[in-house]
């Protein structure tokens, strides 16, 4: 953790959302929402399903305007998409008519780098996520810690500044998992970026990130914020064993457990 | 695969090999049945003629029919050859096919991409598609006169309308993730239509390809069945003018074959184009 720079490289102050449902209500996804993610410091956000945290990535990349307050990228104001964000999605968003090679290419494809260069830029990521023999299939034809290896490399591929994580590995069984979060943590290591990192499982949270932040049932704001306190490099599977991540994890499971217990009555309320 | 069962040994003992050869013999065994029903329909429609139960006159009959194929073969049509005639309605039916696809992807997509242009067209385009658009074939006449043009016409009308509204779905429903994620890579507006709703879209448009190429013939057919100098719906209006029912089903059989060749390189052009999809989901995503 780095708390050296002045600005931190994400702020969001008394950030809110709310959507227009479809039957016309308005609904509040974000709740005045403060929250500030130091540069090259790795966050991860847990609290209850469809409280709103993934919301809350979609105000840091620009691809959503927040209704009030302010998202701030490097102590500049968002305003539509940010170049130096990285967003990987909970549901598959490569492109399926592409190729591996060619998916990871799109991105500095797409900025305008020269096809030579975004080849050979692609090619360097692949081999670092261990698909370098894998670029000429196709999606339909990789397993899916595969096709989330591609999704990492192509979003590393454009070198972000900050790297928002919607749930990535929610869909993968547990040992590609912990796998895929070691590879990340690696990823991660060289690049120096900023990572806010969306989930559910707290063991996930602990095992990666410097703080945990808990969320309330939605309408998300902060609840409570964790340090955690495990020295790097980690993996996985060995931080789990450690006394210190089953303390933290009872500690954190204190805060989430009353809002998933919350958001669960909600529920039953609303079926009942 | 002759080649391969050519080296085997021949007591075809292990269980891979009787299930293919099991798998091998359905097949042939559905090859004979189905030439076998064509076989039998055809010889029941002679034996019936030629014994007097239906009236070769208006039902024709198998022999006369490949008589008159035969005969267009190698003498020509009245109005010139054969292959002229066929040459004609594939040039209008492919012309019309081709402006009406273009034409109903390039809108499908604007309309399905730009909301305001959807509000403003949207009622009028279900308006127009709500004319049967086959009657329109005596106004093109009118106006295009006989020649192709008028066929060309009335191709493009009733090819534009599946294939926009298949595009414009289709560019609707792209997946929200791909588009967000191409922004968040870094792609513009336009290299978001171009290079994400294009191609997702293909699944859709292909769909109405096929279809709508069906729809061209029939468009260029009827368009030359009400009146033209050349081509194969003249050569149907021409034989039954002369109360010829031979010529009706000849035109009719060649017109069928037409198709079917179309169909398969149509087909052949989609298997090149969607290799990035997994093999059995014809219907998928």
């Amino acid at each position: 953790m780095k708390q050296a720079g002045t600005v931190p490289a994400i702020e969001l102050t008394g950030a809110t959302k709310r959507f227009r449902t479809p039957s016309g209500a308005l609904h509040t996804a974000v709740r005045d929402l403060d929250l500030a993610v130091a540069e090259g410091e790795f966050v991860a956000v847990v609290g209850p399903t469809g409280c709103g945290k993934s919301t809350t990535l979609t105000l840091v990349s620009g691809l959503e305007e927040p209704t009030e307050g302010e998202v701030r990228v490097a102590g500049v104001p968002v305003e539509g998409i940010n170049a130096q964000v990285g967003f990987v999605f909970q549901q598959d968003a490569v492109f399926p008519w592409r190729t591996v090679l060619s998916n990871v290419m799109a991105g500095p494809r797409f900025r305008g780098v020269p096809a030579n260069e975004a080849r050979a830029r692609a090619r360097d990521w692949l081999g670092r996520v261990g698909l370098a023999a894998f670029e000429d299939r196709y999606p339909h034809q990789l397993s899916g810690g595969m096709r989330k290896r591609v999704a990492l490399a192509q979003t590393f591929v454009n070198d972000p500044r900050i790297l928002l994580m919607d749930e990535p590995f929610s869909a993968l069984d547990v040992q590609t998992r912990a796998l895929m979060s070691d590879q990340l943590l690696d990823l991660w290591a060289g690049t120096g970026s900023s990572v806010v990192f969306v989930t559910h499982d707290l063991d996930e949270a602990i095992a990666l990130a410097d703080r945990v932040v808990v969320m309330t049932a939605g309408p998300a704001t902060v609840k409570e914020v964790f340090t955690v306190d495990l020295p790097r490099p980690r993996t996985v599977e060995a931080v789990r064993l450690e006394p210190r991540f089953v303390e933290l994890y009872r500690e954190i499971w204190a805060s989430l457990g009353e809002e998933v217990r919350i958001t669960r009555e909600r529920g039953a309320g609303r079926a009942a | 695969m002759p080649l391969e069962s050519a080296v085997r040994t021949p007591a075809a003992t292990t269980r891979t090999e009787v299930r293919e050869r099991a798998a091998r013999n359905r097949k042939l065994t559905v090859h004979a049945a189905r030439a076998g029903v064509l076989a039998a329909f055809l010889g029941l429609w002679e034996l019936a003629a030629r014994t007097g139960v239906v009236d070769p006159f208006n039902f024709s009959q198998p022999s006369r029919i490949r008589d008159q194929i035969w005969q267009w073969i190698t003498h020509g049509t009245a109005q010139g050859s054969l292959g002229e005639q066929i040459g004609y309605t594939l040039y209008e039916a492919l012309s019309g096919w081709v402006i009406g696809v273009v034409g109903g992807v390039l809108l499908g997509i604007a309309l399905g991409r730009i909301r305001f242009l959807a509000d403003v067209f949207g009622p009028y385009i279900k308006v127009l598609n709500a004319i049967p658009r086959i009657v329109l074939a005596p106004i093109f006449l009118i106006w295009f006169g006989l020649g192709p043009a008028s066929k060309v016409a009335s191709a493009v009308v009733l090819v534009f309308f599946p294939v926009f509204f298949n595009a414009f779905q289709g560019a609707r429903e792209v997946d929200r993730n791909l588009v967000a994620n191409a922004r968040i890579l870094g792609a513009r507006d336009r290299q978001v239509t171009v290079q994400v709703v294009v191609p997702a879209a293909t699944t859709w448009i292909f769909t109405s390809l096929h279809v709508s190429f069906g729809f061209a013939l029939i468009g260029a057919i009827v368009g030359e069945y009400i009146g033209a100098t050349k081509g194969l719906g003249l050569l149907v209006a021409a034989a039954q003018g002369t109360f010829n029912a031979a010529g009706v089903y000849a035109a009719m059989t060649i017109l069928a074959v037409v198709a079917l060749l179309t169909e398969g390189l149509l087909t052949f052009a989609e298997k090149r184009l969607f290799r990035w999809k997994p093999a059995d989901s014809g219907d998928g995503r």
